[in-house]
């Protein structure tokens, strides 16, 4: 009837035809509403399948059918942003597939492994390199021959000559290295160590993976939670931009050490730094005109300052990571409230967090959503799929940017970042850090994070090494050598 | 040749159930019935095929003999039930019969890939089911004073559904089945039945002005008796159901209107009170994150989904068992992931024909009582398979109901086909009564 033609038997009578016309009227009505969400839940299938389900079935929990795929398909290399290969799976006489890691060590936590457990791109990407995107005739071919199809191309934002200068410049010190390009938000580097060989990670797991002491596993870029120290005073100095009536006018007289209310701050090593204004005391990174600065701050809007720059959430890391930490807000006590103003006390971050603040003041506040993996190809090449860059979000205002632009370029000029000066390549920027991180006060961990070209960003580029000691001794020089890198 | 077959045999059951799916909608176009009987002959030689394809491949895969007895016991049982049902009820409508064999061959070959003691048992209720179901056009058309006893089926609905709330025992928090005789019943499924007779009975056949008050009425106790055995689903079932029917009988769109509303009210009240609900809505809006909990069942059922993709991993190449509940309210996603959701995607489509021809049944009617119970059973189905694909497909939140036919289950098998052989039994009678197909 609904489709059909419609007959009428003579008989019916006038009355009887209205009243069963009237409620057809209704049946089909609720005929088409539920034809219609029948539609509607196919479309939603297909588009599931299409397009939504690509970003669940990357799960470890899914690895069962991971492995069901790859009994099927040679699992794809991973290539670095010109085309080199990071990892790819050979065939041996025998049929025995074995994974290669051209760079051994370099990419241990950046490519990652894929073996017992699953890390860095090989984890992130796992579904793209067992999925065979060649077109269907040639995969049944393929089935029929019993060749295996060949997986397809992961092609990642990693570029080989920064990734091992960072690698080399970190040396045998524990510690990470992040550089990111600002204006597209690609991951060009990132090392972690200690590091491993992931060409005999199954020979090294059971060793690795005890190993509690060194954690070689850890990617210490994405998972290591670290006491920022005076790197944190960017974020203190963009809550001060923004209470401020005039930052210009501050003023403070350093005597080696803050005391208030019972609780004392020292300059890093005791150091008396003497009449200060504001972009003196970030250059310089004094902790006692900072333990003044913090001293003065509204907790409730330092709060939502550290949520504004993703503090005690979610950040936008492609990598799996740890959630960095700061105890901000309107009940935060007194002494937590100086502590947190020079990035020490219950304050903790990850070296790739830094990277995003770093990022997002170096591209006028913007921060641009992360990535390391830029494309997928088949095995022949031919572009399957392509990531082009996206807006995160805004972490600050324009002007706020600007302000912790030249507050970090004076590091660089008339401060602790120093070692950065004397080229004429670039003209880079920063913060240096020194945290302490156990009751020995004199053991610190050494902090940079920074970007360059000053007036132009491009890149930038954060360093830890764990007990490295001063930011500006340890951890700049790192930082430089990647500078001088990228821009030879 | 056994590699070409393994490998092509996926396409091909793809490419079967495609055909199958468009003769469902072009017998539609057809309004000479001669030329639709050879739409239906096709339609079953390819069920056939696609049966002794789906069967081949797996006993190819397992070597097991035990596969190549339930394809014979299953195969003759759906031939003997097609030429029988011809046989007894010419005026009945083949496309059901052919759509009844073709989603419960479906259920057997997935079952019989996850479970096969399951899928035997399933067999044998399905046997006493087809049983039934040839008798029930038969009784409908002696029995025409059906309509007298909605009060009777009111009662008998409350009573049911009241006794599974006081005797019987929670499993994962809902209160579901009552042993009778050492058989568990599931209450909620045969209420879903007589439930439609008597609400159509109380909207056609009482005089009493107030006859929307007390179809109200004996919907809401139902709705609440089942809210409060935690069986959700089945409220939210009868609850649409009612409001459908009453929409139809009255043809007021206030009440339609209202009873949309009221659905959103009771879901916000059922997410304030229950807290299986809220867990439900928590696997729902983001399964991954509670994988460890709640959304474990979701992810896997989302995996199995989209690992399988359009073509799927082929028969016996996935891994569905990973998913809990896979055989009853699950079977979806394992249909999708190993058959592939091309043939998932066909399978909503045959759902959605018999929905259509349910709804086409329900109008051909007169008289408001078999119109009003046709269209309450088709909305029953119809919004029964939206719910149990909608839920695995986290398209909707999951209400945990099995799809028709497919599922497996005994109360499930049985009441679906009961459900189906209730609108033949009155397609027949109407048809036999007009003597020519109108």
């Amino acid at each position: 009837m609904l489709f059909g033609k419609k007959h009428r038997s003579e008989d019916e009578t006038a009355k009887e035809r209205q009243d069963m016309n009237r409620s057809n009227r209704e049946i089909l009505f609720v005929t088409y509403i539920f034809t219609a969400v029948f539609v509607i839940l196919i479309g939603y299938v297909i588009y599931f399948t299409a397009i939504r389900s690509e970003s669940f079935i990357n799960n470890p929990y899914n690895n069962k059918r991971a492995q069901l795929l790859s009994q099927k398909v040679v699992r794809g290399p991973i290539l670095s942003r010109d085309g080199t290969v990071l990892a790819k799976t050979d065939t041996d006489a025998d049929g025995n597939e074995i994974r290669i890691y051209p760079y051994g060590s370099v990419f241990a936590h950046s490519v990652g492994f894929f073996s017992q457990a699953s890390i860095g791109v090989e984890a992130i990407a796992n579904f793209k390199l067992l999925s065979s995107d060649i077109n269907t005739f040639e995969r049944i071919s393929n089935d029929l021959n019993g060749i295996k199809n060949k997986g397809d191309q992961v092609v990642t934002s990693l570029d080989v000559g920064l990734q091992t200068t960072a690698y080399s410049a970190l040396g045998d010190r524990k510690g990470a290295v992040v550089v990111m390009n600002v204006k597209t938000g690609e991951i060009l580097a990132l090392v972690s160590k200690p590091d491993f060989d992931p060409n005999s990670i199954d020979e090294i797991w059971d060793l690795i993976n005890s190993d509690t002491v060194k954690s070689p596993l850890l990617n210490r870029a994405t998972q290591g939670l670290y006491p920022p120290g005076s790197t944190f005073k960017i974020v203190t100095a963009l809550e001060y931009i923004k209470e401020a009536t005039d930052p210009g006018d501050y003023v403070f007289d350093c005597s080696g050490s803050f005391e208030s209310k019972g609780v004392r701050i020292n300059c890093y090593h005791g150091q008396k730094h003497g009449e200060l204004d504001f972009e003196t005391s970030f250059a310089k990174s004094c902790n006692s005109s900072f333990a003044n600065i913090s001293s003065g701050l509204d907790k409730r809007s330092f709060g939502q300052t550290c949520r504004d720059l993703m503090f005690n959430g979610d950040i936008p890391c492609p990598y799996s990571y740890k959630t960095s930490y700061v105890d901000m807000n309107k009940n935060t006590e007194y002494g937590q409230l100086i502590q947190a103003g020079i990035g020490q006390g219950r304050t903790q971050i990850t070296p790739i967090h830094m990277a995003m603040i770093t990022s997002a003041i170096a591209n006028k506040g913007i921060l641009m959503h992360p990535i390391v993996i830029t494309g997928v190809k088949n095995t022949y090449g031919q572009t399957i799929k392509s990531y082009g860059s996206k807006e995160y979000g805004r972490l600050m205002s324009g002007y706020e940017s600007r302000y912790l632009r030249e507050l970090m370029r004076d590091v660089v000029l008339n401060g602790t970042g120093s070692r950065l000066k004397d080229t004429s390549l670039y003209e880079a920027a920063g913060k240096t850090g020194s945290a302490e991180y156990s009751q020995d006060k004199s053991k610190s961990h050494a902090w940079f994070t920074g970007f360059a070209p000053y007036n132009d960003p491009e890149i930038a580029v954060t360093v830890i090494v764990e007990g490295g000691g001063s930011g500006g001794e340890t951890a700049v020089p790192i930082a430089r050598a990647v500078f001088d890198d990228y821009f030879q | 040749m056994y590699t070409i077959f393994l490998t092509l045999s996926k396409y091909i059951l793809i490419f079967l159930m495609a055909i199958y799916t468009i003769q469902c909608f072009s017998v539609f176009r057809l309004p000479d019935i001669s030329k639709r009987d050879g739409i239906y002959i096709r339609q079953d030689i390819i069920m056939a095929l696609i049966y002794l394809i789906a069967f081949t491949v797996m006993y190819l895969r397992s070597a097991d003999t035990w596969l190549l007895i339930l394809y014979a016991l299953t195969q003759v049982t759906f031939v003997a039930f097609i030429m029988l049902y011809r046989f007894l009820y010419p005026e009945a409508s083949k496309l059901l019969v052919n759509n009844m064999c073709m989603l419960m061959s479906i259920g057997f070959i997935i079952l019989a890939r996850l479970n096969f003691s399951k899928a035997l048992k399933q067999f044998s209720v399905a046997l006493v089911s087809i049983v039934i179901a040839l008798v029930i056009p038969y009784i409908l058309k002696r029995f025409k004073r059906l309509r007298r006893f909605y009060m009777l089926f009111a009662a008998a609905g409350i009573i049911a559904l009241g006794a599974v709330l006081i005797f019987s025992t929670a499993v994962n928090g809902s209160k579901l089945n009552i042993r009778i005789g050492g058989v568990s019943f599931q209450a909620s499924e045969f209420v879903k039945i007589i439930f439609v007779f008597s609400i159509a009975g109380m909207l056609s056949c009482m005089k009493s002005g107030y006859r929307i008050v007390i179809a109200t009425a004996a919907a809401g106790i139902h709705v609440m008796l089942l809210a409060a055995s935690k069986d959700l689903g089945g409220a939210v079932i009868l609850f649409i159901v009612y409001v459908i029917m009453l929409f139809i009988a009255t043809g007021k769109f206030l009440y339609f209107i209202l009873g949309t509303a009221g659905a959103v009210v009771c879901s916000i009240a059922g997410y304030m009170l229950f807290p299986h609900v809220r867990v439900r809505i928590t696997a729902f809006t983001d399964p991954v994150s509670s994988i460890d909990g709640a959304g474990y069942q979701m992810a896997q059922s989302l995996f199995a989904i989209g690992t399988g993709g359009f073509e799927g991993m082929g028969l016996m190449d996935g891994a569905p068992s990973r998913i809990p509940v896979v055989e009853a309210d699950f079977i979806f996603s394992a249909i999708c992931e190993e058959l592939g959701v091309l043939f998932g995607i066909c399978l909503i489509l045959v759902c959605a024909s018999c929905f259509i021809m349910f709804m086409n049944i329900a109008m051909r009617f007169n008289d408001m009582f078999y119109k009003l119970v046709a269209a309450g059973l088709a909305v029953t189905y119809g919004f029964q398979v939206l719910l149990t694909i909608g839920g695995v497909t986290k398209f909707i939140p999951l209400t945990g109901v099995t799809l028709p036919l497919v599922s497996y289950g005994s109360n499930s098998i049985m009441v679906s086909l009961i459900m189906f052989s209730v609108i033949q039994g009155l397609y027949v009678s109407v048809r036999s009564a007009n003597g020519t197909e109108r």
